[in-house]
């Protein structure tokens, strides 16, 4: 059963090798130079003083490399589902086939137990290949764009997880559609159903966030807002590098964000100078709008500080393996229905 | 001896719709069975309950003693031919004879390959570009080379053109003889099944109407004509299957152990086809209610 299942598989498993072997090749073109770039550039960047520069010129480079790798981890595991999955029991269906291969001396639980086992650990291999050669590759970027959660689903293990959970998806979908393109249709709706769900509902949740409280600093960015609709705001920019902000306030002890009316009294020279509008606590010739500005800083710390919600970047991993977990517990779960229905509904 | 096929209270159901109903037969072992009935009698159904791909939604059915699909030994002990024959488009010939080599612990390679080589197709040749004929040919030698101790055919022959059936009814016959295999073949051309059947179930919906060898049957059947008179006026050993009249004549179907000696009648041997239609026809005009929405085929 093995080696047919082999025998069957083989041009699906090629073009993943072929797919492979293109994302090796151009990942071992250019991630070197990358590495390289970052370790003249970046590296020592504080001895020549043009951090801000290097930085910019490494997020920039090999920009379609960058979009090309992110969305192919995005899409891996969608395409597994798809072309893997779905057509695996749905095509037996429809060219007749189950009752030639399910009458062989084979039990179509064994049939079935070595289909999901030989192609659901080669999906983890592509999926696994392809997040290590592409998380190599972005390393050199990611330690300056230092944003991880951003880009938490096209890095790292949760896209061996996704590529598991697509195809034993698809399979389910294909034995109980029974037709291929259906079949394919209601697996990528349901692979993506499955991942915004985790995203939005599941992932924030699996830890309970870091609540800090800071005093305010004038830094680049600190500033008094004038929205159209919110009124006067003050903002105070937050730099905790790789961090997962959820949220990010200026309060005071009882939790309330300064009102518009207490920004206009406290900062009413700083509003009515020269610089009116935004008002940032950047470094300005003008002496005077400076002035007033610190002094409507110092009378806003007086009474507020800045609320942080957060997740740490030390939790990446934590995150990582717990999203993979859930995602290996939906395949198992969806695999398990697979085989009862086989056994005892598919009669 | 065991049956080859067996049921009791057989039935499947499909939502409301019964595909096959208290279905109570017994098919002996060692023959070549031919299965005849309308559409919807339920013999496909039947077929692929006897081989396990259906599970049964009431009675029972056992294939040479055994529960279908009872694990893998049950499953090599019958060499299934599906209707329509399917086979893998995309695989070869040689490719499907692998496949057979690696599922089935008993595969004849040899039996295998020289059928092949007999039938003239190309190994490398894909089974997607075989004619219809070929593939039922392919699927027939994936089936014997098993080794199996009952082949079962749904319906082999009823897509391939008169040649091809020819060829394919050839074939079997010759497996037949060489291996001395149980066979029961489904069909509702009946001509197909006088030429290799010596065995005749006859069903219709769900239930056997006629069973029996086949020279026995033809034996003791006889289409008698002569004068016009009422079948109460036959002799109580000759049960009356089919009549038709005419203001002067009578025309009887009936099957009877003893010689017919009247000598009003002019008596004729009956055919095959004779034979089923008349069944069918005693089925329907029993039952009527019983024979149309029973159509369920997969």
């Amino acid at each position: 059963m093995i080696r047919f299942t082999s025998l069957q598989f083989r041009i699906q498993a090629a073009i993943a090798v072929g797919v492979l072997v293109l994302v090796a090749i151009a990942v071992a073109i250019t991630g070197p130079n990358l590495v390289h770039l970052y370790d003249t550039t970046v590296a020592n960047c504080k001895a020549h003083g043009d951090c801000s520069y290097a930085s910019n010129a490494l997020t920039q480079s090999d920009s379609f490399l960058q979009s090309a790798f992110g969305a192919l981890l995005l899409v891996l595991p969608a395409l597994v589902g798809i072309f893997w999955g779905a057509p695996l029991i749905a095509r037996e269906f429809e060219a007749g086939t189950f009752r030639l291969v399910w009458t062989q001396s084979v039990t179509r639980m064994r049939w079935l137990a070595v289909k999901l086992g030989i192609i659901g650990l080669t999906s983890m291999a592509v999926a696994g290949l392809a997040t290590l050669m592409v998380s190599w590759w972005f390393s050199p970027i990611d330690k300056v764009t230092k944003v991880q959660f951003a880009s938490f689903d096209e890095r790292g293990i949760v896209v061996i997880g996704y590529a598991l959970f697509a195809f034993a998806f698809g399979v389910a979908a294909g034995l109980l559609i029974r037709r291929t393109v259906p079949a394919m249709f209601a697996a990528l709706v349901a692979f993506i159903g499955a991942r915004l769900a985790v995203t939005y509902w599941v992932r924030p949740h699996l830890l309970a966030p870091v609540k800090a409280a800071m005093p305010l600093h004038i830094v680049f960015g600190t500033s008094i807002e004038q929205g159209s609709s919110t009124g006067l705001s003050f903002f105070e920019p937050v730099n905790i590098p790789n961090a997962w902000i959820y949220s990010n306030e200026v309060v005071n002890n009882s939790g309330h964000a300064p009102t518009a009316q207490f920004l206009q009294s406290a900062c009413h020279s700083a509003l009515s100078g020269p610089a009116s509008g935004a008002v940032q606590g950047v470094p300005t010739p003008n002496q005077n709008a400076q002035t007033a500005f610190a002094e409507c800083f110092a009378n806003v710390a007086a009474k507020f500080h800045q609320l942080v919600i957060y997740q740490p970047a030390s939790r990446y991993w934590a995150f990582q393996w717990y999203e993979t977990a859930i995602f290996f517990g939906l395949a198992v779960i969806v695999a398990g229905f697979s085989f009862w229905w086989v056994r005892r509904r598919l009669v | 001896m065991t049956a080859a096929l067996e049921t009791s209270g057989l039935g499947k159901q499909y939502g409301q719709k019964w595909a096959l109903h208290d279905c109570t037969l017994a098919i002996p072992e060692g023959k070549v069975v031919g299965l005849v009935g309308p559409n919807g009698a339920g013999k496909s159904t039947l077929l692929n309950l006897a081989v396990g791909l259906l599970a049964p939604t009431s009675g029972t059915i056992e294939v040479l003693g055994g529960r279908p699909s009872d694990g893998p030994s049950q499953l090599g002990r019958i060499g299934f031919v599906a209707q329509d024959t399917p086979t893998y488009e995309g695989m070869s010939v040689a490719k499907h004879l692998r496949m057979g080599a690696w599922l089935n612990p008993h595969w004849d390679s040899k039996l295998a390959e020289r059928r092949i080589k007999q039938l003239g197709l190309d190994p490398r040749q894909k089974a997607g570009s075989l004619s219809g004929g070929q593939r039922a040919q392919l699927a027939l030698v994936l089936a014997l080379a098993k080794k199996p101790e009952i082949l079962i055919l749904d319906e082999p022959v009823a897509s391939l053109d008169p040649l091809a059936r020819r060829e394919f009814l050839q074939t079997l016959m010759e497996v037949v003889a060489e291996h001395g295999v149980s066979v029961v073949l489904s069909s509702h051309l009946i001509a197909d099944l006088e030429r290799v059947c010596d065995y005749l179930v006859v069903l219709v919906a769900s239930h056997v109407q006629l069973s029996g060898d086949v020279s026995a049957l033809l034996a003791s059947h006889y289409h008698l004509s002569g004068p016009r008179r009422d079948r109460s006026t036959l002799p109580a050993n000759q049960e009356v299957i089919e009549e038709s009249h005419t203001d002067k004549q009578s025309v009887f179907m009936v099957r009877t152990d003893n010689p017919i000696i009247d000598p009003a009648w002019i008596v004729k041997p009956v055919t095959l086809d004779d034979l089923v239609l008349g069944y069918m026809r005693q089925a329907r005009e029993a039952e009527p209610h019983r024979r149309p929405d029973l159509g369920v085929l997969r």
